[in-house]
Protein backbone atom coordinates (compact mmCIF):
# COMPACT_ATOMS: atom_id res chain seq x y z
CA UNK A 1 0.00 0.00 0.00
CA UNK A 2 3.11 2.18 -0.52
CA UNK A 3 1.74 4.52 -3.26
CA UNK A 4 -1.46 5.80 -0.80
CA UNK A 5 -0.78 8.74 1.68
CA UNK A 6 -3.17 9.24 3.32
CA UNK A 7 -1.87 12.55 5.28
CA UNK A 8 -3.55 15.23 2.94
CA UNK A 9 -6.85 14.38 5.45
CA UNK A 10 -6.78 17.22 7.65
CA UNK A 11 -10.52 19.09 9.96
CA UNK A 12 -10.22 21.56 6.89
CA UNK A 13 -11.16 19.03 4.18
CA UNK A 14 -13.95 17.42 6.10
CA UNK A 15 -15.71 21.11 6.90
CA UNK A 16 -15.46 22.20 3.51
CA UNK A 17 -16.30 19.37 1.28
CA UNK A 18 -17.33 16.27 3.02
CA UNK A 19 -20.33 18.06 5.77
CA UNK A 20 -22.11 18.95 2.95
CA UNK A 21 -22.05 16.31 0.59
CA UNK A 22 -22.59 13.88 4.23
CA UNK A 23 -25.71 15.91 5.46
CA UNK A 24 -27.41 15.99 1.80
CA UNK A 25 -27.03 12.12 1.66
CA UNK A 26 -28.76 12.15 5.25
CA UNK A 27 -31.53 14.52 4.07
CA UNK A 28 -32.04 12.48 1.28
CA UNK A 29 -32.37 9.27 2.89
CA UNK A 30 -34.50 10.98 5.62
CA UNK A 31 -37.36 12.42 3.21
CA UNK A 32 -37.22 9.74 0.42
CA UNK A 33 -37.97 7.43 3.86
CA UNK A 34 -40.68 9.28 5.17
CA UNK A 35 -42.44 9.89 1.44
CA UNK A 36 -41.71 6.65 0.39
CA UNK A 37 -42.85 4.87 3.44
CA UNK A 38 -46.35 6.93 2.57
CA UNK A 39 -46.38 6.23 -1.19
CA UNK A 40 -45.61 3.15 -0.51
CA UNK A 41 -48.47 1.88 2.30
CA UNK A 42 -50.95 3.76 -0.13
CA UNK A 43 -49.81 1.32 -3.13
CA UNK A 44 -49.55 -1.70 -0.55
CA UNK A 45 -53.28 -1.33 1.12
CA UNK A 46 -54.13 -0.73 -3.42
CA UNK A 47 -52.22 -3.46 -3.90
CA UNK A 48 -54.50 -5.77 -0.81
CA UNK A 49 -57.29 -3.92 -1.67
CA UNK A 50 -59.03 -6.67 -4.13
CA UNK A 51 -61.11 -3.86 -6.48
CA UNK A 52 -58.93 -4.37 -9.91
CA UNK A 53 -59.06 -0.39 -11.32
CA UNK A 54 -57.03 -0.35 -7.77
CA UNK A 55 -54.76 -3.43 -8.31
CA UNK A 56 -53.72 -3.34 -11.49
CA UNK A 57 -51.98 0.16 -11.50
CA UNK A 58 -50.37 -0.01 -8.03
CA UNK A 59 -48.90 -3.77 -9.41
CA UNK A 60 -47.45 -1.94 -12.68
CA UNK A 61 -46.00 0.80 -10.53
CA UNK A 62 -44.57 -1.47 -8.18
CA UNK A 63 -43.02 -4.35 -10.71
CA UNK A 64 -42.17 -1.65 -12.93
CA UNK A 65 -40.27 0.37 -11.00
CA UNK A 66 -38.88 -2.62 -9.05
CA UNK A 67 -37.40 -4.43 -12.61
CA UNK A 68 -35.06 -1.30 -14.01
CA UNK A 69 -31.65 0.16 -12.43
CA UNK A 70 -32.22 3.13 -10.16
CA UNK A 71 -29.36 4.83 -12.01
CA UNK A 72 -31.96 4.12 -14.99
CA UNK A 73 -34.56 6.21 -12.80
CA UNK A 74 -32.20 8.80 -11.98
CA UNK A 75 -31.09 9.39 -15.56
CA UNK A 76 -35.27 9.30 -16.82
CA UNK A 77 -36.36 11.99 -13.59
CA UNK A 78 -33.34 14.18 -14.37
CA UNK A 79 -34.70 14.48 -18.26
CA UNK A 80 -38.41 13.98 -17.38
CA UNK A 81 -38.79 16.45 -14.37
CA UNK A 82 -37.55 20.16 -16.28
CA UNK A 83 -39.90 18.82 -19.31
CA UNK A 84 -42.80 18.37 -16.98
CA UNK A 85 -42.77 21.82 -15.07
CA UNK A 86 -41.11 23.67 -18.04
CA UNK A 87 -37.93 24.88 -15.86
CA UNK A 88 -34.98 23.61 -15.24
CA UNK A 89 -34.08 21.89 -11.85
CA UNK A 90 -31.32 21.02 -9.25
CA UNK A 91 -29.77 17.35 -9.32
CA UNK A 92 -30.65 17.60 -5.63
CA UNK A 93 -34.35 18.64 -6.51
CA UNK A 94 -34.25 15.94 -8.71
CA UNK A 95 -32.75 13.43 -6.97
CA UNK A 96 -35.42 13.68 -3.73
CA UNK A 97 -38.53 13.44 -6.31
CA UNK A 98 -36.80 10.14 -7.85
CA UNK A 99 -35.65 8.79 -4.50
CA UNK A 100 -39.34 8.92 -2.87
CA UNK A 101 -40.77 7.33 -6.45
CA UNK A 102 -38.10 4.77 -6.64
CA UNK A 103 -38.60 3.58 -3.07
CA UNK A 104 -42.53 4.11 -2.17
CA UNK A 105 -42.13 0.41 -4.84
CA UNK A 106 -39.56 -0.88 -2.32
CA UNK A 107 -41.17 -0.03 0.38
CA UNK A 108 -44.61 -0.75 -0.98
CA UNK A 109 -43.42 -4.31 -0.76
CA UNK A 110 -42.47 -4.39 2.88
CA UNK A 111 -45.65 -2.93 3.67
CA UNK A 112 -47.27 -5.63 1.90
CA UNK A 113 -45.73 -8.50 3.30
CA UNK A 114 -46.02 -6.77 6.79
CA UNK A 115 -50.08 -6.77 6.37
CA UNK A 116 -50.25 -9.92 5.22
CA UNK A 117 -48.20 -11.27 8.47
CA UNK A 118 -51.37 -9.95 10.55
CA UNK A 119 -53.68 -13.07 11.16
CA UNK A 120 -57.22 -12.81 9.45
CA UNK A 121 -58.22 -13.17 12.80
CA UNK A 122 -57.44 -9.52 13.66
CA UNK A 123 -59.01 -8.25 10.64
CA UNK A 124 -62.47 -10.19 11.82
CA UNK A 125 -62.33 -9.02 15.62
CA UNK A 126 -62.10 -5.20 14.37
CA UNK A 127 -64.87 -6.45 11.76
CA UNK A 128 -66.75 -7.88 15.04
CA UNK A 129 -66.93 -4.60 16.57
CA UNK A 130 -68.07 -2.87 13.92
CA UNK A 131 -64.96 -0.76 13.17
CA UNK A 132 -64.74 0.58 9.43
CA UNK A 133 -61.97 -0.43 7.15
CA UNK A 134 -60.56 3.13 7.84
CA UNK A 135 -60.21 2.59 11.55
CA UNK A 136 -59.26 -1.30 11.14
CA UNK A 137 -56.52 -0.29 9.46
CA UNK A 138 -55.22 2.58 11.62
CA UNK A 139 -56.09 1.09 14.81
CA UNK A 140 -55.70 -2.75 14.74
CA UNK A 141 -53.71 -3.69 11.07
CA UNK A 142 -50.73 -1.43 10.85
CA UNK A 143 -49.69 -1.02 14.17
CA UNK A 144 -49.31 -4.80 14.44
CA UNK A 145 -48.08 -4.83 10.92
CA UNK A 146 -45.56 -1.78 11.31
CA UNK A 147 -44.10 -3.60 15.06
CA UNK A 148 -43.41 -6.51 12.51
CA UNK A 149 -41.97 -5.11 9.67
CA UNK A 150 -40.08 -2.54 11.58
CA UNK A 151 -36.25 -3.89 11.39
CA UNK A 152 -36.97 -4.75 7.15
CA UNK A 153 -37.78 -1.45 6.98
CA UNK A 154 -34.94 0.03 8.52
CA UNK A 155 -32.86 -2.09 7.11
CA UNK A 156 -34.25 -0.56 3.24
CA UNK A 157 -33.40 2.63 4.73
CA UNK A 158 -29.66 2.11 5.44
CA UNK A 159 -29.86 0.16 1.84
CA UNK A 160 -30.96 3.54 1.07
CA UNK A 161 -28.42 5.31 2.32
CA UNK A 162 -25.64 3.71 0.19
CA UNK A 163 -27.88 3.91 -2.88
CA UNK A 164 -27.73 7.80 -2.43
CA UNK A 165 -24.50 7.57 -3.54
CA UNK A 166 -25.80 7.10 -7.16
CA UNK A 167 -27.15 10.70 -7.46
CA UNK A 168 -23.19 10.45 -8.84
CA UNK A 169 -24.58 9.78 -12.23
CA UNK A 170 -26.38 13.08 -12.38
CA UNK A 171 -23.44 15.04 -10.21
CA UNK A 172 -25.50 16.18 -7.20
CA UNK A 173 -23.59 17.03 -4.21
CA UNK A 174 -23.74 14.06 -1.90
CA UNK A 175 -21.41 12.02 0.59
CA UNK A 176 -19.41 10.40 -2.29
CA UNK A 177 -18.91 13.82 -4.62
CA UNK A 178 -18.03 15.75 -1.82
CA UNK A 179 -15.47 13.23 -1.16
CA UNK A 180 -14.07 13.08 -5.11
CA UNK A 181 -14.37 16.79 -5.15
CA UNK A 182 -11.58 16.71 -2.22
CA UNK A 183 -10.09 14.65 -3.81
CA UNK A 184 -9.69 16.44 -6.85
CA UNK A 185 -8.56 19.56 -5.51
CA UNK A 186 -5.97 18.09 -3.00
CA UNK A 187 -4.72 15.78 -6.34
CA UNK A 188 -5.37 12.55 -4.25
CA UNK A 189 -8.56 11.16 -5.76
CA UNK A 190 -8.11 7.38 -5.04
CA UNK A 191 -7.07 7.80 -0.96
CA UNK A 192 -10.32 9.97 -0.89
CA UNK A 193 -12.39 6.95 -2.64
CA UNK A 194 -10.87 5.19 0.27
CA UNK A 195 -11.93 7.49 2.90
CA UNK A 196 -15.19 7.18 1.48
CA UNK A 197 -15.61 4.01 1.51
CA UNK A 198 -14.86 4.33 5.61
CA UNK A 199 -17.26 6.32 6.30
CA UNK A 200 -19.82 4.50 4.53
CA UNK A 201 -18.49 1.35 6.24
CA UNK A 202 -19.25 2.98 9.14
CA UNK A 203 -22.41 4.47 9.00
CA UNK A 204 -23.67 1.27 7.84
CA UNK A 205 -22.34 -1.15 9.81
CA UNK A 206 -23.31 1.11 12.90
CA UNK A 207 -26.66 1.29 11.93
CA UNK A 208 -27.13 -2.55 11.01
CA UNK A 209 -25.86 -3.51 14.59
CA UNK A 210 -28.67 -1.17 15.75
CA UNK A 211 -31.06 -2.68 14.13
CA UNK A 212 -29.75 -5.91 15.10
CA UNK A 213 -30.80 -4.98 18.71
CA UNK A 214 -33.67 -3.19 17.91
CA UNK A 215 -34.88 -6.38 16.40
CA UNK A 216 -34.14 -8.39 19.53
CA UNK A 217 -35.79 -5.87 21.60
CA UNK A 218 -39.03 -5.30 19.74
CA UNK A 219 -40.04 -8.88 18.53
CA UNK A 220 -43.49 -10.40 19.58
CA UNK A 221 -43.07 -13.55 21.43
CA UNK A 222 -45.92 -15.64 20.29
CA UNK B 1 -43.70 10.06 -29.92
CA UNK B 2 -43.41 10.83 -33.61
CA UNK B 3 -42.23 8.04 -35.65
CA UNK B 4 -39.76 10.26 -37.32
CA UNK B 5 -37.84 10.29 -33.30
CA UNK B 6 -37.38 7.03 -33.15
CA UNK B 7 -35.24 6.85 -36.42
CA UNK B 8 -32.56 8.12 -34.54
CA UNK B 9 -31.21 4.27 -33.93
CA UNK B 10 -30.93 4.62 -37.60
CA UNK B 11 -28.16 7.31 -37.89
CA UNK B 12 -24.57 6.96 -38.08
CA UNK B 13 -23.18 7.54 -34.58
CA UNK B 14 -20.08 8.88 -36.58
CA UNK B 15 -17.92 6.06 -35.85
CA UNK B 16 -19.36 3.38 -38.79
CA UNK B 17 -22.41 2.01 -37.14
CA UNK B 18 -25.77 2.83 -36.06
CA UNK B 19 -26.99 4.14 -32.78
CA UNK B 20 -29.18 0.56 -33.04
CA UNK B 21 -25.91 -1.62 -33.48
CA UNK B 22 -24.34 0.52 -30.56
CA UNK B 23 -27.36 0.02 -28.36
CA UNK B 24 -27.22 -3.83 -29.19
CA UNK B 25 -23.13 -4.13 -28.22
CA UNK B 26 -24.27 -2.02 -25.18
CA UNK B 27 -26.65 -4.69 -24.48
CA UNK B 28 -23.83 -7.96 -24.72
CA UNK B 29 -21.39 -5.54 -22.08
CA UNK B 30 -24.39 -5.36 -19.58
CA UNK B 31 -25.01 -8.95 -19.87
CA UNK B 32 -21.19 -10.16 -20.30
CA UNK B 33 -20.38 -8.09 -17.34
CA UNK B 34 -23.49 -9.11 -14.81
CA UNK B 35 -23.28 -12.86 -16.55
CA UNK B 36 -19.52 -13.30 -15.51
CA UNK B 37 -20.14 -11.50 -11.80
CA UNK B 38 -23.01 -13.47 -11.48
CA UNK B 39 -20.56 -16.43 -12.21
CA UNK B 40 -18.11 -15.44 -8.94
CA UNK B 41 -20.66 -14.10 -6.86
CA UNK B 42 -22.68 -17.95 -6.56
CA UNK B 43 -19.38 -19.44 -6.10
CA UNK B 44 -18.01 -16.95 -3.36
CA UNK B 45 -21.47 -16.77 -1.74
CA UNK B 46 -22.01 -20.31 -1.45
CA UNK B 47 -18.26 -20.68 0.14
CA UNK B 48 -18.58 -18.15 2.17
CA UNK B 49 -22.16 -18.30 3.42
CA UNK B 50 -21.72 -22.58 4.18
CA UNK B 51 -18.55 -21.47 5.90
CA UNK B 52 -20.80 -19.67 8.07
CA UNK B 53 -22.60 -22.41 9.70
CA UNK B 54 -19.72 -24.68 9.96
CA UNK B 55 -20.43 -25.98 13.75
CA UNK B 56 -16.30 -26.37 14.95
CA UNK B 57 -14.61 -23.70 13.51
CA UNK B 58 -14.85 -20.36 15.34
CA UNK B 59 -12.27 -18.67 12.90
CA UNK B 60 -13.34 -19.41 9.40
CA UNK B 61 -16.93 -18.51 10.92
CA UNK B 62 -15.37 -14.95 11.95
CA UNK B 63 -13.76 -14.49 8.96
CA UNK B 64 -16.65 -15.17 6.74
CA UNK B 65 -18.60 -13.20 8.97
CA UNK B 66 -16.29 -10.06 8.60
CA UNK B 67 -16.29 -10.72 4.89
CA UNK B 68 -19.84 -10.34 4.63
CA UNK B 69 -19.71 -6.77 6.70
CA UNK B 70 -17.13 -5.43 4.51
CA UNK B 71 -18.89 -6.15 1.63
CA UNK B 72 -22.37 -5.17 2.39
CA UNK B 73 -21.53 -1.97 4.25
CA UNK B 74 -20.08 -0.27 1.19
CA UNK B 75 -22.39 1.15 -1.93
CA UNK B 76 -21.38 -0.55 -4.60
CA UNK B 77 -20.29 2.23 -6.27
CA UNK B 78 -17.73 2.95 -3.61
CA UNK B 79 -16.81 -0.53 -4.20
CA UNK B 80 -16.17 -0.45 -8.06
CA UNK B 81 -13.69 3.01 -7.84
CA UNK B 82 -11.63 0.90 -4.89
CA UNK B 83 -11.29 -1.85 -7.64
CA UNK B 84 -10.61 0.48 -10.52
CA UNK B 85 -8.82 3.30 -9.03
CA UNK B 86 -7.42 2.34 -5.63
CA UNK B 87 -6.40 -1.44 -5.26
CA UNK B 88 -4.35 -0.67 -8.80
CA UNK B 89 -2.30 2.03 -7.58
CA UNK B 90 -1.99 0.73 -4.32
CA UNK B 91 -0.97 -2.98 -5.89
CA UNK B 92 1.17 -1.49 -9.18
CA UNK B 93 0.77 -5.07 -10.95
CA UNK B 94 -2.98 -4.96 -10.66
CA UNK B 95 -2.48 -2.11 -13.07
CA UNK B 96 -2.06 -5.09 -15.75
CA UNK B 97 -5.97 -6.33 -15.51
CA UNK B 98 -8.32 -4.98 -17.84
CA UNK B 99 -11.00 -2.70 -16.94
CA UNK B 100 -13.58 -5.43 -17.38
CA UNK B 101 -12.31 -7.50 -15.11
CA UNK B 102 -12.00 -5.30 -12.63
CA UNK B 103 -16.09 -4.04 -12.91
CA UNK B 104 -16.52 -7.70 -12.85
CA UNK B 105 -14.93 -8.62 -9.45
CA UNK B 106 -16.54 -5.57 -7.90
CA UNK B 107 -19.90 -6.52 -8.69
CA UNK B 108 -19.19 -10.53 -7.95
CA UNK B 109 -17.60 -9.47 -4.92
CA UNK B 110 -19.99 -7.40 -3.99
CA UNK B 111 -23.27 -9.60 -4.76
CA UNK B 112 -21.24 -12.47 -2.78
CA UNK B 113 -21.62 -10.83 0.67
CA UNK B 114 -25.50 -10.57 -0.30
CA UNK B 115 -26.00 -14.85 -1.53
CA UNK B 116 -24.02 -15.74 1.88
CA UNK B 117 -26.40 -13.95 4.10
CA UNK B 118 -28.88 -16.05 1.88
CA UNK B 119 -27.28 -19.25 1.69
CA UNK B 120 -26.46 -19.04 5.99
CA UNK B 121 -30.57 -18.34 6.48
CA UNK B 122 -31.04 -21.05 4.21
CA UNK B 123 -28.37 -23.68 5.80
CA UNK B 124 -30.19 -22.13 9.30
CA UNK B 125 -33.22 -22.77 7.99
CA UNK B 126 -33.11 -26.65 7.46
CA UNK B 127 -34.27 -28.73 10.78
CA UNK B 128 -31.60 -29.39 12.76
CA UNK B 129 -32.27 -32.68 12.35
CA UNK B 130 -31.00 -33.25 9.03
CA UNK B 131 -27.72 -32.17 10.43
CA UNK B 132 -27.72 -35.54 12.96
CA UNK B 133 -28.86 -37.09 10.49
CA UNK B 134 -25.64 -37.15 8.62
CA UNK B 135 -23.85 -37.67 11.57
CA UNK B 136 -25.72 -40.80 12.66
CA UNK B 137 -25.22 -42.07 8.99
CA UNK B 138 -21.59 -41.88 10.12
CA UNK B 139 -20.75 -38.84 7.63
CA UNK B 140 -17.95 -36.51 7.59
CA UNK B 141 -18.73 -32.53 7.97
CA UNK B 142 -18.12 -32.56 4.37
CA UNK B 143 -20.06 -34.97 3.43
CA UNK B 144 -22.90 -34.30 5.11
CA UNK B 145 -22.95 -30.77 3.79
CA UNK B 146 -22.48 -32.22 0.32
CA UNK B 147 -24.90 -34.54 -0.06
CA UNK B 148 -27.65 -33.33 2.56
CA UNK B 149 -27.41 -29.77 3.84
CA UNK B 150 -26.04 -27.90 0.53
CA UNK B 151 -28.57 -29.54 -2.11
CA UNK B 152 -31.91 -28.95 0.55
CA UNK B 153 -30.55 -25.51 1.07
CA UNK B 154 -29.64 -24.39 -2.52
CA UNK B 155 -33.45 -25.36 -2.86
CA UNK B 156 -34.99 -23.09 -0.43
CA UNK B 157 -32.73 -19.88 -1.27
CA UNK B 158 -33.55 -19.99 -5.01
CA UNK B 159 -36.68 -17.55 -4.56
CA UNK B 160 -34.40 -15.02 -3.06
CA UNK B 161 -31.14 -16.39 -5.33
CA UNK B 162 -33.81 -15.06 -8.12
CA UNK B 163 -34.25 -11.88 -7.16
CA UNK B 164 -30.27 -11.19 -6.25
CA UNK B 165 -29.63 -12.10 -9.40
CA UNK B 166 -32.01 -9.55 -11.20
CA UNK B 167 -30.37 -7.13 -8.88
CA UNK B 168 -26.97 -7.72 -10.05
CA UNK B 169 -28.27 -7.59 -13.55
CA UNK B 170 -29.70 -4.26 -12.17
CA UNK B 171 -26.44 -2.73 -10.27
CA UNK B 172 -24.80 -3.59 -13.30
CA UNK B 173 -25.35 0.21 -14.68
CA UNK B 174 -22.84 1.25 -11.89
CA UNK B 175 -19.83 0.63 -14.72
CA UNK B 176 -20.89 3.62 -16.57
CA UNK B 177 -19.28 5.66 -13.95
CA UNK B 178 -15.62 3.63 -14.98
CA UNK B 179 -16.76 4.25 -18.75
CA UNK B 180 -17.85 0.42 -19.26
CA UNK B 181 -19.30 0.47 -22.19
CA UNK B 182 -22.71 -0.61 -21.10
CA UNK B 183 -26.56 0.00 -21.71
CA UNK B 184 -26.46 3.12 -19.23
CA UNK B 185 -23.18 4.55 -20.64
CA UNK B 186 -25.14 4.19 -24.02
CA UNK B 187 -27.60 5.93 -22.77
CA UNK B 188 -26.29 8.90 -21.23
CA UNK B 189 -23.86 9.32 -24.19
CA UNK B 190 -26.43 9.14 -26.92
CA UNK B 191 -28.58 10.94 -24.89
CA UNK B 192 -26.35 13.96 -25.49
CA UNK B 193 -24.85 13.56 -29.11
CA UNK B 194 -28.71 12.91 -30.37
CA UNK B 195 -30.80 14.98 -27.51
CA UNK B 196 -33.68 12.45 -27.91
CA UNK B 197 -33.29 11.04 -24.48
CA UNK B 198 -36.85 10.02 -24.45
CA UNK B 199 -36.31 7.04 -27.29
CA UNK B 200 -33.19 6.01 -25.90
CA UNK B 201 -33.88 6.03 -22.46
CA UNK B 202 -37.22 3.46 -23.73
CA UNK B 203 -35.37 1.54 -25.39
CA UNK B 204 -32.63 0.91 -22.91
CA UNK B 205 -35.67 0.53 -19.74
CA UNK B 206 -36.87 -1.59 -21.97
CA UNK B 207 -33.84 -4.11 -22.12
CA UNK B 208 -32.83 -3.48 -18.79
CA UNK B 209 -36.74 -5.21 -17.89
CA UNK B 210 -36.66 -7.64 -20.69
CA UNK B 211 -33.35 -9.00 -19.31
CA UNK B 212 -34.66 -8.68 -15.54
CA UNK B 213 -37.48 -10.50 -16.54
CA UNK B 214 -35.42 -13.29 -18.58
CA UNK B 215 -33.42 -14.14 -15.46
CA UNK B 216 -36.60 -14.86 -13.26
CA UNK B 217 -38.11 -16.67 -15.98
CA UNK B 218 -34.84 -18.75 -16.01
CA UNK B 219 -34.38 -19.36 -12.49
CA UNK B 220 -38.66 -20.06 -11.63
CA UNK B 221 -38.02 -22.95 -14.92
CA UNK B 222 -34.66 -24.28 -12.52
CA UNK B 223 -36.92 -24.08 -9.58
CA UNK B 224 -39.95 -26.17 -10.93
CA UNK B 225 -37.20 -28.81 -12.38
CA UNK B 226 -35.07 -29.40 -9.57
CA UNK B 227 -38.44 -28.82 -6.66
CA UNK B 228 -38.87 -31.95 -4.19
CA UNK B 229 -42.53 -32.91 -3.87
CA UNK B 230 -43.68 -32.42 -0.33
CA UNK B 231 -41.02 -29.53 0.59
CA UNK B 232 -42.69 -26.27 0.44
CA UNK B 233 -40.08 -23.37 0.05
CA UNK B 234 -39.74 -20.11 1.70
CA UNK B 235 -40.46 -16.90 -0.39
CA UNK B 236 -38.46 -13.58 -0.30
CA UNK B 237 -38.10 -10.06 -0.53
CA UNK B 238 -34.59 -8.68 -1.49
CA UNK B 239 -32.57 -5.17 -1.56
CA UNK B 240 -31.61 -3.35 -4.69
Amino acid sequence: MGNLDLTFLNWDLISKFVIKGFWFSVELTIIATIGGVLFGTVLALMRLSGKKFLVIPATIYVNGLRSVPLVMVILWFFLLVPLLIGRPVGAELSAIITFIVFEAAYFSEIMRAGIQSIPRGQVYAGQAMGMTYGQNMRLVVLPQAFRNMLPVLLTQTIILFQDTSLVYAIGAYDLLKGFVTAGKIYGRPEEAYLLAAVVYFIVCFGLSYLVKKLQAKIAIIR
Amino acid sequence: MAWDNWQVFLKDDGGGRTYLQWMMDAWGWTLSVAGCAWVIAVIVGALVGTLRTLPNSPWLVRLANVWVEVFRNVPILVQLFIWYFVLPKAFPPMQQIPGFLLVVFALGFFTSARIAEQVRAGIQALPRGQRYAGMAVGFTTAQTYRYVILPMAFRIILPPLTSESMNLLKNSSVAFAVSIAELTMFAMQAQEETSRGIEIYLAVTALYAASAFAVNRIFAFIEKKVQIPGFIVAGGTGGH
